[in-house]
């Protein structure tokens, strides 16, 4: 059998957009648990910089009634960078995922969740920014599942890329697999660039471009920092700095 | 202090302004009116160098250097002030901390050295209670929820804090109340009126003209200056229109 048949099928949907090569590099992806016991509540960043070698995360979190959960990615870039949840909720459970996806030169970075809401009254919300310049890609693909009984669901998905050149990539696919009654789920998506009109009026003010460029990326991602806690959001937001600014400077 | 001859600029090849001249002196204050579609705010936008905006002749002299040759956040560093007609909504970006950068970056520029956060408050806090503003809206992001008053007035409290030495004013007046009329031509008085400043009034209305008084009058027709006089020219357009008159 050829290595080529142990590997996800070109067609598997959570798949897509990786790179054979590279998935060949990271296959199979081991998988890291995290439970949240009933009633409690946690909170964990990852950071991710990746290089010429690909790396891949799998995380299978797993919370137990009324736990709560404040999830947050910062994928800073590297050939095959990538973060993957899959995350089951309990009834009455809390989960917040930001996610912030910064890629540049031929980065390819993605996200890929899976929400699973298995009992009644969980909320899930996930708040996904990309920034992407040069060839780079950057993806983030989320299904929520409710499943059936698992009513008073509340699901939201924010998910939002911005474009540093016409050459960068992102891909966005938020979906909802629904199969209870009363529920509530939101999805919202959308790619652009930075809004012309509001550089000229930065500088216009003496803000030279790539200053002007940076306070709006900045302002852009913050959202999906929001759920990092003080102690680690001024390190996450400095370190997301620091790369926009080389994003900026690649760019030219 | 800004000298320009002959400008003609086109909007997607569009030719709107078409052999303007203009000549502004260091203490002067000057109004610009002019019917809808004249070029008044394009004239605004070219000499802030928008994006877009492209000149196919004539030359901007300003403070001794080629306003055309530099870009946007340069012209703001040589003095220049563009008050916007609709001031742009930034979300996210507080005022405080995007005009702590331009001003710095504008200090840095003329080898000043910049302001420190609590130097920097002081002065905005100044600046805010001239035109009385509530700190707390420079605290919050730029432009978003305010109304078209309150843009006005922080347009005005931008300009206290950039100091500029000329400041472009495009219909500062429109979507004011009498107040805050009142208010931010008081605000322009203060700031702007000094013998080593010159200010550009564009606007469709006396009204504003009755608080900062311009010493000289022009209109604007067609993409270029049709007429120039002194303060009675304004009254004699308010009273007969443009069409009478230029």
């Amino acid at each position: 059998m050829s290595l080529s048949a142990l590997l996800p099928p070109l067609k598997s949907e959570d798949w897509r957009y990786a790179p054979q090569a590279a998935l060949a590099a990271v296959w199979p992806v081991e998988v890291e648990e995290i439970r949240v016991s009933a009633g409690a509540s946690e909170r964990l960043c990852i950071t991710q910089q990746g290089g010429e070698e690909p790396i891949a995360r799998q995380l299978l979190v797993v919370l137990e009634d009324r736990a709560e959960f404040d999830l947050t990615l910062l994928n800073l870039g590297g050939a095959y960078s990538r973060i993957a949840v899959e995350a089951h909720l309990g009834k009455g459970a809390r989960l917040f995922i930001g996610g912030v996806q910064l890629g540049g030169g031929g980065d390819v970075l993605e996200i890929v969740t899976e929400v699973i809401h298995e009992a009644p009254d969980a909320e899930s919300r996930q708040v996904i920014r990309s920034v992407a310049g040069g060839h780079a890609s950057v993806t983030y693909l989320g299904k929520v599942r409710v499943e059936r009984g698992a009513d008073g669901t509340d699901g939201a998905q924010s998910v939002r890329a911005m474009l540093l050149d016409r050459t960068a990539i992102a891909n966005a696919r938020p979906e909802l697999e629904i199969y209870a009654d009363d529920v509530k789920c939101a999805h919202g998506c959308a790619v652009g660039e930075l809004d012309a009109m509001g550089l000229f009026y930065l500088a216009s003010r003496g803000l030279p471009p790539a200053a002007a460029k940076a306070l709006m990326l900045q302002a852009f991602i913050a959202e999906g920092l929001e759920g990092a806690g003080e102690s680690e959001s001024d390190n996450l937001h400095a370190l997301a700095l620091t790369r926009l600014q080389s994003l900026l400077e690649a760019g030219q | 202090m800004l000298k320009i001859e002959n400008l003609s600029a086109t909007i997607a090849d569009k030719p709107i302004l078409k052999g303007l001249s203009l000549r502004i002196n260091a203490g002067e204050i000057h109004a610009i009116m002019g019917p809808n579609g004249a070029g008044k705010s394009t004239l605004g936008y070219t000499l802030g160098g928008r994006p877009g905006y492209e000149v196919t002749g004539g030359s901007v002299d300003f403070a001794g250097q080629d306003l055309l040759a530099l870009a946007p956040h340069e012209r703001a560093a040589a003095g220049l002030f563009l008050g916007f007609q609709y001031p742009v909504e930034i979300p996210g970006v507080s005022f405080v901390q995007f005009l702590r950068e331009a001003l710095n970056a504008q200090r840095r520029s003329r080898d000043e050295a910049p302001l420190s956060g609590g130097e920097f408050l002081k002065l905005a806090r100044e600046k805010a209670a001239l035109l009385k503003m509530d700190m707390e809206m420079m605290k919050r992001p730029v432009n978003v929820g305010f109304s078209g008053g309150e843009k006005k007035r922080a347009e005005m409290v931008q300009m206290g804090i950039l100091d500029p030495k000329l400041a472009i004013l495009d219909e500062t007046d429109s979507g004011l109340d009498i107040d805050a009329l009142r208010i931010c031509g008081e605000g322009i008085n203060a700031i702007m009126r000094k013998p080593d400043k010159a200010v550009l009034l564009i606007t469709h209305y006396q009204r504003l003209l009755d608080y900062v008084q311009p010493d000289f009058v022009h209109v604007l027709a067609g993409g270029r200056i049709v007429k120039s006089g002194g303060p009675e020219l304004a009254l004699e357009l308010e009273e007969h229109g443009y069409e009478a008159v230029a």
